[in-house]
């Protein structure tokens, strides 16, 4: 854990909007500014976490990286190359090593293609010359390591609860031996009891096979859990970064003070103490 | 591993062709329109008379010889000039159909492909190719159909070229829209995230998730292109004799109505109506089979 293998430096990611508010009858357009100048460094076999409210840009900072989005400045350097540089054929060669998980299971799975089909995408891809017969195998046997049932293989997504589909998304985004994953939100959209097997599955899986994970969520709770580090967004920009304990018990920035106070307690008389303790201090500064 | 058996997947198309037999109304208009496709293809091996011999002995007198019957052969009666009712109905049902569904293909195959390519591309590209299908739609096509008509001659490659020129406008359309919700779901986005190529995503990705609508409008083309046919050949602008189709016979039908010779209108009109109904309801039952609202 001494190289970072990915670097990320001074990233900006500014969309053109319409301007409702700007005078005249032609359209005007103005900048968003969702990622403005955001660093950092991820080592490797690292989790980082990156966490603030919607809206602040995590997702774009995330997608910009892997170039889904284009930055409109910054470097990510991978492994000594610019990735915002790379030529077309360059960066598919570098996507087999980067691949993503997203927020939502069920959509980001093809509801045409079975299990088994969505899995072997990226092997398609990048493995032009594998057999049919060696493809299959490697997705069964990559099944069975995200605890699926391999005999589902011609299975369709509709077919899958919300965490098995997750867990196909899992598998396509290993099936190729990647070197770091980003995982956008994989677990907002579980059920909670669910959210626990899903982050488990990942940290057991990074354990095994080494991957760094940039791992994003809105929740705190999530996030300590599962990373080395966190970083905090807000508006675009990094107000914090530190390893998770730092952060979650001395946090610097007030923006994150109020982030981690934002959390509910889920214990319902502790949440119900805290509340009564807030009201106070609020009635306390009113006088 | 490669002992294990494997679970067959539902997909989305079975559990759409079950919800479609379930469908009374579409699976009779299915009933219905085979057998008119059998008839027209089979039904000529039973006629006495070709669609271009001429009774003589009739003509001149269909009111009262021509009449629908066994004994003469002629089993939907003979029109005006003694030639059999029961041929022409057939061959002219094969020449409409013909028009409906290769006016339906071509719009299938081009506005999909153009579709698709303007919506997933987007920007500029997009601009351009969708303002080029705006201002052809605002030519008046039954005015350019019946120009080529009359300019190259009346020939029935004329006609289809003058349909398809102008059927996939709408299905460009369509499937555009229908690109764009899809071009930004997330499962799009992953394949992009794996550098699946964009050829490889409009064929793997975008185009199966369409072909539901685009099955439900080519359906409801068919019946529309065969009015368009109908209406033209109405005019006297359509096919050529001897060949035959709906539109020519009906609109020969009902010129002769008042000489007492109603069959001559009444056998086409049946199998245009219907054939009609029969692909409204299929088209109908493909739509509440396979729209993903209901799902």
């Amino acid at each position: 854990m001494s190289e970072p293998i990915l670097s990320v430096r001074d990233m900006a990611v500014h969309f053109d909007v319409r301007d409702d508010d700007a005078p005249g009858l032609l359209t005007k357009t103005k900048k968003l500014k969702a990622v403005d100048g955001v660093s950092f460094d991820l080592m490797a076999g690292e989790t980082l976490g990156i966490v603030g409210e919607s809206g602040c840009g995590k997702s774009t900072l995330a997608r910009a990286i892997i170039r889904l989005v284009d930055a409109t400045a910054g470097e990510a350097i991978w492994m000594g190359r610019d990735l915002l540089k790379l030529s077309d054929a360059d960066m598919l060669a570098v996507r087999k090593d980067i691949q993503m998980i997203f927020q939502d299971p069920l959509a980001s799975l093809n509801p045409r293609m079975t299990a088994g089909e969505i899995i072997a995408e990226p092997l398609k891809t990048h493995f032009k010359g594998m057999k049919k017969a060696e493809r299959r195998e490697k997705v069964q046997r990559m099944m069975e390591k995200v605890g699926m049932d391999p005999t589902l293989i011609n299975r369709y997504p509709h077919e899958f609860s919300g965490g098995q589909c997750q867990r196909i998304g899992i598998a396509r985004a290993l099936i190729t031996n990647p070197k770091l994953i980003i995982c956008d939100e994989p677990v907002s959209a579980l059920d909670v009891s669910v959210q626990a097997q899903v982050v488990n599955l990942l940290m057991k899986l990074q354990k095994e096979l080494g991957i760094s994970l940039l791992f994003i969520a809105h929740d705190l709770s999530v996030v300590k859990h599962i990373s080395n580090r966190i970083m905090v967004l807000y508006f675009g920009n990094v107000v914090e970064v530190g390893t998770s304990k730092q952060v979650i018990e001395d946090p610097q920035h007030a923006y994150t003070k109020k982030l981690i106070a934002s959390v509910p307690i889920p214990d319902p008389e502790k949440e119900m103490e805290r509340r009564v303790e807030r009201r106070a201090k609020r009635a306390a500064a009113a006088k | 591993m490669n002992n294990i058996t494997e679970v067959k997947g539902r997909s989305l198309w079975s559990d759409a062709r079950r919800r479609f037999f379930q469908n009374k109304a579409a699976v009779a208009g299915l009933i219905a329109l085979t057998t008119i496709v059998l008839i027209s293809f089979i039904g000529p091996y039973f006629a006495v008379w070709s669609n271009e011999e001429i009774d003589w002995d009739v003509m001149g007198s269909a009111a009262t010889l021509g009449m629908p019957s066994f004994e003469s052969g002629h089993y939907f009666g003979t029109d005006d000039l003694g030639r059999d009712l029961y041929s022409r109905v057939l061959q002219g049902t094969r020449v409409s159909l013909m028009v409906g569904v290769i006016g339906a293909g071509i719009s299938v195959l081009v506005g999909t492909i153009y579709g698709t390519v303007a919506g997933y591309v987007g920007g500029r590209t997009d601009q351009i190719m969708m303002r080029t299908v705006d201002i052809l739609m605002s030519i008046p096509f039954m005015f350019v159909i019946i120009l080529l008509l009359v300019v190259f001659g009346r020939s029935i490659g004329m006609l289809f070229l003058g349909i398809g020129l102008l059927s996939w406008l709408d299905m460009s359309r369509i499937v555009r829209g229908q690109t764009l919700s899809l071009k930004n779901k997330e499962f799009v986005e992953a394949a992009r995230a794996t550098g699946v190529s964009t050829p490889t995503i409009i064929m793997r990705h975008i185009i199966p998730n369409l072909l539901g609508i685009v099955a439900i409008y080519a359906t409801l083309l068919v019946p529309a292109m065969i009015l368009t046919e109908s209406f033209i050949s109405f005019l006297g602008l359509g096919v050529q004799e001897p060949l035959t189709s709906w539109g020519a016979l009906i609109s020969e039908g009902a010129g002769t109505i008042r000489y007492d010779t109603e069959w001559q209108l009444i056998a086409p009109l049946i199998f245009f109506v219907i054939t009609l109904f029969s692909f409204f309801f299929i088209g109908d039952g493909l739509r509440d089979a396979l729209d993903p609202k209901d799902r």
